[in-house]
């Protein structure tokens, strides 16, 4: 133990004094490194360095100036811990900007309690909670990751396409489960939809009859399954199936799964549903820069918009011509959206060039972005029906 | 006003799936009132015991569809419950002696043994999440409908379905088949006759040369029998997971207690009220009330007396309601 502590003072010191020689721009990373999506994380945070690690080989920012990526850890769903982290970063680490937070909980803590009381702009990859659109950030905070109201829009509008008027929802029963559902419900009934019935439903129950039992009572023409696909919402399918309650389902971005499909073929034919996808000249450039020189999987879960977070911070500042927060968060959305030539991934040297000699880029990115409303990404949802068993592509939306 | 369509809706959501729960229930109920009715205290473990005895049932499952072993369209599990019975009643039989058997011997009063039993509770859970995890796991295999919504429309051509699942049939009659076999054996067999009359009064029994730690290891083979028989049949019906084996527990006592703790009839009819209850009070009453009223009547809302997330508050509430007005319980079993 006595060594361990020594270590890790030892560490500390060492690493507090790499940062004290450097007088570089540190941007700060906050993702849950440990936590419910400990598995997606590491994969998310060598992204976004990667992103500044290309600028800092570039040698283009600001006249040569490099930037440090300094990592915390949000844990993703304890508020105190991501704001504390945060707060170590903004004020002993003097970060100019923060990649994160992940999860919609902590990211609203870390902006109310940090990023706002600091003027710290951030930029989210993966909160997608409706409830962030309307917090109070000061135009400080952005997210490349659409938002659930945006699938709810989705969702209603592939209803319609369908033809269908009456539907049960069911939703699971947390903060991502709710917003969806709620968005979803609002959107669908002003486009004239009946909503017969909205329940939550727990995950991890052995049994989902007595939930089916009450929708099915309810009725509707199709179930809305807004849940987990290895956990309440595949036991609500497999439930609705037994008692022959509902034929046809439709499904949110949870339920996208091929074990889910591998299980369930038969029933699931003819359902369909939305899912978030990148395509493009951009997914292929970011996959094609990873493959290159990352060490991680492209098409792990928010890698992209976590690339497209970061680059998009550092793009902002250098059009603001400083280093400095106040610049960064000026320049977010005229970086992001047209008009200006059009940056992929990988293009992130010429872009910094572009802007050097005062032109505008329109930064594509991994993602295709384009930030609306508070400054949040649009977002394009893979409009899909299950056909012979596989999942096949409608559209994008 | 549309009988057949009602009673079909009725069928499908209430009546099948509740007298396949009431049987689950009602055997981990037996298991149960047989360790209340011989060894006299609340055994807490009982939930756990069902989740042990099932996952290594699991287990033999996967290993003989590995092998290639299938029974056709019936569930391999079913061939494993034999090892599952047999893993469990080591179990429960090396627990016995190295803890309950030392408690008895000091002849504690009976509270002790039912804390006793929380702690062998904890271990057992432990020793479940530690074998095969935390997670739901699914070993069913076979035929899994009877008869499913298509072929009952075109049968019938009503507008309202009604599926059969296999496991729901496999339960009712193992149900039927365990418990004539236990009735059998309790009232016609020499051990089953010294096993209730040590029941009755144990000194009387020891008196007349009934050996006491025999009565003690049948008492425990027969809770595994039990324990792993509902186990692997809820197991099958619904999803195994330690968690809910666990939870499980409340039921199952509610059951015990309102049938009349000790009293193996008890406990079957105790099954069938708390599955009923279950089922019918959070079930929304709507689609089978429209078929049957006539269209003035016809209700708006759903008619739900509760919401499914209180599934559980119905086995409270009748526990509470029986221990306020007759705490020996139906049958009238020994007061709690």
């Amino acid at each position: 133990m006595k060594k361990l502590l020594m270590a890790t003072a030892a560490t500390a010191l060492a690493s507090g004094g790499a940062m004290a020689q450097s007088d570089d721009v540190k941007i700060g990373i906050v993702f849950g490194f440990t936590g419910p999506i400990e598995s997606l994380t590491p994969a998310m945070g060598a992204s976004a360095e990667l992103a500044l690690e290309e600028i800092n080989e570039s040698g283009a920012f600001l006249g040569g100036t490099t930037l440090t990526p300094v990592t915390a850890d949000s844990t993703c769903v304890d508020s105190a811990a991501a704001t504390a982290a945060a707060e170590r970063l903004v004020t002993t680490d003097g970060v100019v900007a923060i990649v994160g937070a992940d999860c919609s909980g902590v990211t609203g803590a870390v902006l109310s309690n940090v990023a706002v009381p600091n003027g710290v702009p951030m930029i989210s990859p993966s909160a997608t909670s409706p409830g962030l659109s309307e917090a109070e950030d000061d135009g400080l905070f952005f997210r490349t990751a659409p938002s659930d109201a945006r699938q709810g829009e989705v969702l209603a509008g592939i209803l319609e396409t369908e033809g269908v008027d009456s539907v049960a929802v069911t939703y699971t029963n947390n903060d991502y489960g709710k917003g969806l559902s709620d968005s979803f419900v609002a959107a669908f009934e002003e486009a004239g939809g009946e909503v017969t019935l909205t329940a939550p439903h727990e995950d991890n129950k052995a049994d989902y009859s007595a939930e089916i039992g009450a929708l099915a009572s309810a009725g509707g023409d199709v179930l809305v399954v807004l849940g987990y696909a290895d956990s309440g919402g595949r036991g609500m399918i497999q439930a609705a199936a037994d008692t022959g309650a509902f034929s046809t389902f439709m499904m949110g971005d949870g339920m996208y799964s091929d074990v889910l499909l591998d299980d369930f073929g038969d029933v699931l034919e003819g359902s369909y549903g939305a899912v978030p996808w990148s395509q493009g000249e951009g997914a292929e450039a970011f996959s094609a820069l990873v493959n290159e020189r990352g060490e991680f999987d492209p098409e792990s879960t928010y890698t992209r918009e976590s690339y497209d977070a970061a680059a998009l911070l550092v793009l902002a500042m250098q059009a603001g011509g400083e280093a400095t927060s106040e610049a960064a968060a000026a320049n977010v959305m005229d970086v992001a959206n047209a008009p200006g030539e059009e940056i992929m991934p990988g293009e992130l040297g010429k872009a910094l060039e572009i802007l050097a000699e005062g032109g505008e880029i329109d930064y594509v990115g991994a993602t295709d972005v384009e930030l609306i409303g508070p400054g949040e990404a649009a977002g394009t949802y893979r409009y899909y029906t299950i056909t012979d068993g596989a999942f096949e592509t409608v559209e994008f939306r | 006003m549309d009988l057949l369509n009602a009673f079909v809706a009725l069928s499908n959501f209430v009546l099948i799936p509740a007298i396949a729960y009431g049987c689950q229930l009602a055997l981990g109920a037996l298991g149960v009132t047989l360790v209340y009715g011989i060894l006299r205290f609340s055994n807490f473990a009982h939930g756990d015991t069902m989740a042990f005895g099932t996952m290594v049932a699991i287990l033999v499952t996967w290993g003989l569809q590995g092998l290639g072993v299938s029974l056709g369209p019936l569930p391999t599990a079913l061939l494993a419950i034999p090892f599952g019975i047999a893993g469990c009643a080591l179990l429960l039989l090396a627990t016995d002696r190295v803890v309950f058997r030392f408690y008895r011997a000091q002849k504690v009063v009976p509270v002790i043994l039912v804390i006793v039993s929380m702690g062998v509770m904890f271990v057992y859970n432990g020793l479940t999440r530690l074998v095969i995890g935390p997670d739901s796991r699914t070993f069913g295999d076979g035929a899994r409908y009877l008869m499913n919504a298509r072929q009952f429309r075109e049968l019938t051509g009503l507008s309202e379905p009604l599926v059969i699942r296999s496991t729901q049939a496999i339960t009712v009659v193992t149900a039927v088949v365990v418990v004539a076999a236990l009735f059998w054996f309790l009232n016609r067999t020499r051990t089953g006759k010294s096993m209730r009359a040590y029941s009755d009064n144990e000194d009387l029994a020891l008196l007349s040369g009934i050996d006491p730690e025999r009565v003690v290891r049948v008492t425990w083979l027969l809770v595994a029998c039990l324990a792993t028989i509902a186990g692997v049949l809820y197991g099958l019906d619904k999803t195994f997971m330690p968690f809910t084996y666990f939870q499980l527990l409340l039921p199952i006592f509610a059951a015990a207690i309102v049938g009349g703790l000790g009293s193996p009839l008890g406990a079957i009819a105790g099954g069938f009220v708390i599955a009923f209850s279950e089922v019918g009070i959070t079930y929304a009453w709507k689609k089978v009330l429209t078929y049957l009223l006539p269209e003035p009547l016809e209700p708006d809302g759903l008619v739900q007396l509760l919401a499914t997330d209180y599934k559980f508050a119905v086995s409270f509430m009748i526990l509470v309601v029986v221990l306020l007005f007759r705490p020996t319980g139906l049958f009238r079993g020994k007061s709690v």
